[in-house]
């Protein structure tokens, strides 16, 4: 095992945090929004799907030259928070995280409208006319029964956030312990030429980024082996 | 529950507060060494460094990147930020940079400009003119020298001098103009190069500002003077840097 510098370890704090807390978050919010796709047939529904979609096809650059403009300190965001005394969110962990969030925004709802669309909206109609609380229909009802759609959007957010490189290079440099991600660094490392170091990062990211996938993929197969 | 409540805690814990200095690609080499000499003398001071090219590094600034300190390779950079409020003190230069040819061949021995417009090389590398003052400095001497119709279509851009540098090193690109100052690395001290004169480009007279967000850290100043003393001077001519052009 080679000896990782303490800024690698610095950049794998970082990037935990990034994808632990993107993961936290797009779980909370993709929920609503993928029972809603799933169930609802409105003529919006088209447009949203297509507004989710767009981090999939669009260039990270585009993204982040976006964010950038909008969380930077003449932005919108940005003025606003400045206006009330908080401070705008280029170039640092927050604003980095904003950008991951919608970035990996489909990788957390299309999983999640699979699964409901699957479960259908019986169990929960059965479950209300019984007298559960949309609270305890959700935790009663849909999380034990999609359990598998939310791991997948879990494990699928969190390794796209490691993955993640364009957006946070525009919208966050690459400032040690605050937005220097692990792909930030190698890129640094490589620009530096001191390869060895890029390796070691490069190589550790590899497996570790086969062994999720493996993982899921042995996952979701079990999953479908006990569907009827 | 505890458990739970640590995890929030680690992943809101903010990291600690350091001097935080943009420095431009050109200065990967020497900044290590400048670090250790003003941290020698400023114990208490921590200093994290930003590399770049310092174009975008200026372009970062003005969108609120939190750098205090920007050390750039030109002069053009730092006045900019002043123009546009970003910084408040005219800018002071710190050194001279030198653009150098350089190949991947060492058994070639030096290589004179002249020789780039022949086809057998056939890829040059220069920094993207657009953002890196050592790209506008290449694309300078290139055309002074008559040799920008020939190699124009057989150039490769960097992002910045230390990814074009990068370029040579790997082999990916024959020959590159790249900064004196990064031929410096232990592992290419065998390959030769030859110093582009300066007759033939802009000067690289390389400046520094405080920033406006830095006017409020006090180890602004204080690395700020130090890069100005003849300590941190020896250490850049040690790295192919030159004396600062006196203004």
């Amino acid at each position: 095992m080679p000896e990782l510098a303490p800024q690698d370890w610095q950049a794998i704090a970082v990037t935990l945090r990034l994808c632990a807390l993107t993961t936290i978050i797009l779980l909370v919010l993709a929920t609503p929004l993928a029972w809603w796709l799933a169930h609802r047939q409105s003529p919006a529904r088209t447009i949203v799907q297509a507004i989710v979609a767009l981090p999939l096809v669009l260039p990270p650059t585009v993204l982040g030259f976006y964010l950038l403009l909008t969380l930077g300190p003449r932005g919108p965001v940005g003025q606003t928070l400045e206006a009330i005394g908080l401070p705008h969110l280029a170039f640092t962990f927050e604003g980095i995280l904003v950008g991951s969030v919608i970035y990996s925004l489909p990788f957390a709802v299309q999983p999640l409208v699979e699964a409901f669309r699957q479960l259908g909206p019986r169990p929960v109609e059965v479950a209300a006319s019984l007298g559960a609380g949309p609270l305890d229909r959700l935790f009663t009802v849909i999380l034990p029964l999609c359990r598998g759609g939310f791991i997948v959007a879990a494990t699928l957010t969190f390794a796209h956030t490691l993955g993640e490189f364009g957006v946070i290079l525009m919208l966050g440099g690459s400032i040690p312990g605050e937005t220097q991600v692990l792909s930030v660094l190698i890129y640094d490392y490589a620009e530096a030429m001191d390869y060895a170091a890029a390796h070691r990062l490069s190589l550790g990211m590899l497996i570790f980024a086969f062994v999720v996938l493996v993982a899921l993929y042995s996952f979701n197969r079990r999953m479908i082996g006990v569907r009827p | 529950m505890r458990i739970t409540l640590l995890c929030c805690l680690f992943l809101l814990a903010s990291p600690a507060h350091a001097l935080t200095v943009a420095a431009a690609s050109s200065l990967r080499l020497v900044m290590p060494e400048l670090e250790r000499a003003f941290t020698a003398h400023h114990p208490k001071a921590s200093v994290r460094v930003i590399f770049g090219a310092s174009g975008k590094l200026a372009t970062q600034i003005l969108n609120g990147a939190p750098y205090d300190v920007f050390l750039s390779a030109d002069d053009v950079y730092p006045q900019r930020l002043v123009d546009e409020g970003a910084a408040v003190h005219p800018p002071v230069n710190y050194a001279s940079g030198r653009l150098v040819l350089w190949h991947k061949d060492p058994a070639l021995g030096p290589l004179q400009p002249e020789a780039l417009a022949s086809d057998q090389i056939r890829r040059i590398a220069i920094a993207q003119p657009r953002h890196a003052p050592y790209g506008q400095r290449a694309a300078e001497a290139l055309k002074a020298l008559g040799l920008w119709q020939q190699v124009e279509p057989r150039l490769v851009y960097g992002e910045n001098i230390g990814q074009t540098t990068a370029m040579v090193e790997s082999g990916a690109a024959d020959a590159g103009l790249i900064a004196w100052s990064l031929t410096f690395a232990p592992e290419l001290a065998d390959r030769p190069f030859t110093l582009i004169d300066r007759e033939l480009h802009r000067p690289l007279d390389m400046a520094m500002v405080i920033t406006a967000g830095g006017q409020d850290e006090p180890d602004a100043r204080v690395f700020y003077d130090f890069m100005l003393s003849d300590e941190a001077r020896s250490i850049l001519m040690q790295y192919g840097f030159e004396p600062p052009a006196e203004p």
